[in-house]
């Protein structure tokens, strides 16, 4: 090897190398090895001792997996996840536009509500959409303080159906509107301003530009909120609804396999989630779209 | 004399106490390029934004093509215009924003289409025609279909120009179209904005780029604490100043 000496170096062009070229071997990271290993042997201990357990009952969860009663509360308890969600997004948009008002009087409006459902549990707001009747006997449809308009028993509106969703809907409404006040605050303000300037209204602005750039912050907290529905909505069974929980209890309750049935039960919610998951990614991929590099 | 396009007549306005525009009194003919200079908050962008409402004004009154902003006039009463009405009046009046603010979730094409379909209701096919030579004016034929994030600066400033073009605006407003780009960058965006004065577009433009106030604006206005200390001919302003506070400026900036 040569040494360059400063005055070789203006001819010395672009430097020609005989070492051979480097193969290189990456490191072996021999302990996060031997923690995978020890991992996969402990999951598969675990499973095999749940699936060898005659206690579980497994037999037993086979039987009831597709039993009509626990098919009929899963379809339930579906249906209820996705109407609640729908009206909590519904109820959450508006009350995040409002509280976001300039005008005190709507946005206090808002904020109350906000504070009284998220303030509440859940439980009570059911039972109290459930006795309504007992509060307001007759519900009437009117102008107020005056006696023009018509009057039904609250009893006839307010089934236990109703009174889930509403309960449900609204106590989701609260929630869902901070989420998507996030949403609303964290995209630019100048994005208001651009499309202002171009001639939009504010209801335009907000739909057209502000709500879609607010999706990615909206999106994954609004997954996981439909996911607890799903479970939250177990509660229903307190005004007699046979949604999937309290079915396989109503099962239990007589024939006395109560694991075998929680597992169904679960097996069940498992499923839900899996798809709503799955739901989820693709919502999210959609929506992430124009922050990608590759056209 | 060209008759006025946009009129700014004994505009003041205060944020909480502290004045922001004292008394301001302007006409900027139509095909006129204008530029305003002057210290950092000395109310250059508030003036501009004030032209299409986007700040509201205390007093006084400003004009775009014989339309009141922002108001209708009834005897010496000013009735606040509905929203509506507002934006109507500002979907003639293009501004481009220092950050540019290009919608994130659309493309360059779909940026510069939005406002025509959405806002003048005009037929996709034929907004996407129009969108289609603004961008090639503006030298970005082959980044239609880029989102925003995937251009430069000068190229997002282009599209920004080319998207409030899609408006047939009678006026654009630039607020320091140039600040936020790389040096090396400039140019493409002062070269678009050259042609468009050419053409005779009226335009109204914050800048600290001096040569270009020099060598494209009709006049130029100096503005400090919330005042127009001196409006005149670039050349009369930057080389030949009547006030001491505008000497020391430039000589600041220059
Ligand atoms: N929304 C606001 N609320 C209160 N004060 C404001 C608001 N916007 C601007 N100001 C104040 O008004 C004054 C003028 O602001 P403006 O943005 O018009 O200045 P500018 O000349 O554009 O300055 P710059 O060169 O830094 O952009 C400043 O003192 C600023 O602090
Ligand atoms: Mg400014």
């Amino acid at each position: 090897m040569s040494t360059v000496k400063p005055d070789d170096r203006e001819s010395s062009g672009p430097l020609q190398s005989e070492e051979p070229m480097l193969t290189y071997v990456p490191a072996r990271a021999w302990g996060t090895r031997a923690a995978a290993v020890l991992l996969f042997l402990m999951v598969v201990y675990f499973l095999v001792s749940i699936a060898g357990n005659a206690n579980f009952g497994w037999s037993v969860v086979g039987e009831y997996l597709f039993d009509t009663r626990i098919l009929s509360g899963f379809y339930l308890t579906i249906w209820l996840t996705i109407i609640t969600m729908i009206i909590g997004i519904v109820l959450g948009t508006l009350f995040a536009v409002m509280a976001m008002s300039r005008n005190v009087v709507i946005s206090t409006v808002a904020n109350a509500y906000i504070w009284f459902f998220r303030g509440t549990p859940v439980l009570v707001q059911l039972i109290f959409w459930y006795n309504l009747g007992a509060l307001f006997p007759e519900l009437s449809l009117g102008i107020p303080f005056t006696d023009w308009g018509v009057s039904v028993p609250t009893n006839t509106l307010i089934s236990p159906i109703t009174a889930a969703v509403l309960g449900l809907g609204l106590n989701e409404g609260a929630y869902m509107s901070e989420i998507i006040r996030s949403g609303l605050l964290a995209v630019d303000p100048g994005q208001r301003q651009a499309a202002t300037s171009l001639g939009m209204t504010s209801r335009k602005a907000l739909w057209r530009i502000v709500l879609p750039q607010a999706m990615p912050v909206i999106i994954p907290p609004t997954g996981n909120q439909t996911i607890g529905m799903l479970k939250t909505s177990s509660l229903v069974s307190v005004i007699s609804l046979s949604d999937l929980l309290y079915s396989a209890q109503t099962i239990y309750s007589r024939n006395f396999q109560t694991i075998p049935l929680l597992i169904v039960a679960c097996l069940w919610y498992l499923f839900a989630t899996t798809i709503l998951t799955w739901l989820q990614s693709r919502i999210e991929r959609h929506f992430a779209r124009s922050r990608n590099t590759s056209t | 004399m060209p008759a006025p396009m946009i009129v700014f007549d004994r505009v003041s306005k205060n944020f909480g106490n502290l004045p922001v525009l004292r008394d301001i009194s302007l006409a900027v003919s139509a095909g006129e390029v204008i530029s305003l200079i002057g210290p950092s908050g000395s109310g250059k962008s508030t003036l501009l934004r004030c032209v299409n409402h986007l700040e509201q004004i205390d007093s006084g009154s400003v004009t775009v093509d014989g339309d009141l902003i922002g108001y209708r006039r009834v005897g010496n009463l000013a009735h606040e215009l509905p929203e509506k009405l507002i934006a109507k009046q500002r979907a003639r009046i293009g501004m481009v924003f220092q950050n540019f603010n290009l919608f994130g979730h659309m493309t360059a094409l779909e940026n510069v289409m939005e406002a025509p379909v959405q806002v003048l209701r005009i037929p996709r096919e034929e907004a996407k025609e129009r969108a289609v030579n603004l961008l090639t004016r503006v030298g970005l034929a082959d980044k239609m279909q880029n989102y925003p994030r995937m251009l430069s600066g000068g190229q997002q400033q282009r599209v920004a120009i080319a998207r409030a073009l899609a408006m047939q605006p009678k006026v654009i407003l630039f607020d320091e179209p140039t600040s936020a780009l790389d040096p090396e960058l400039v140019g493409e965006v002062l070269e678009v904005m050259r042609d468009l004065a050419s053409d005779g577009m009226t335009m109204m433009v914050v800048t600290h780029e001096m040569s270009f106030a020099r060598e494209v604006c009709h006049r130029i206005a100096f503005m400090e604490a919330g005042r127009i200390v001196e409006c005149g001919k670039p050349a009369e302003v930057l080389d030949n100043p009547a006030f001491e506070r505008t000497r020391a400026f430039l000589s600041r900036v220059q």
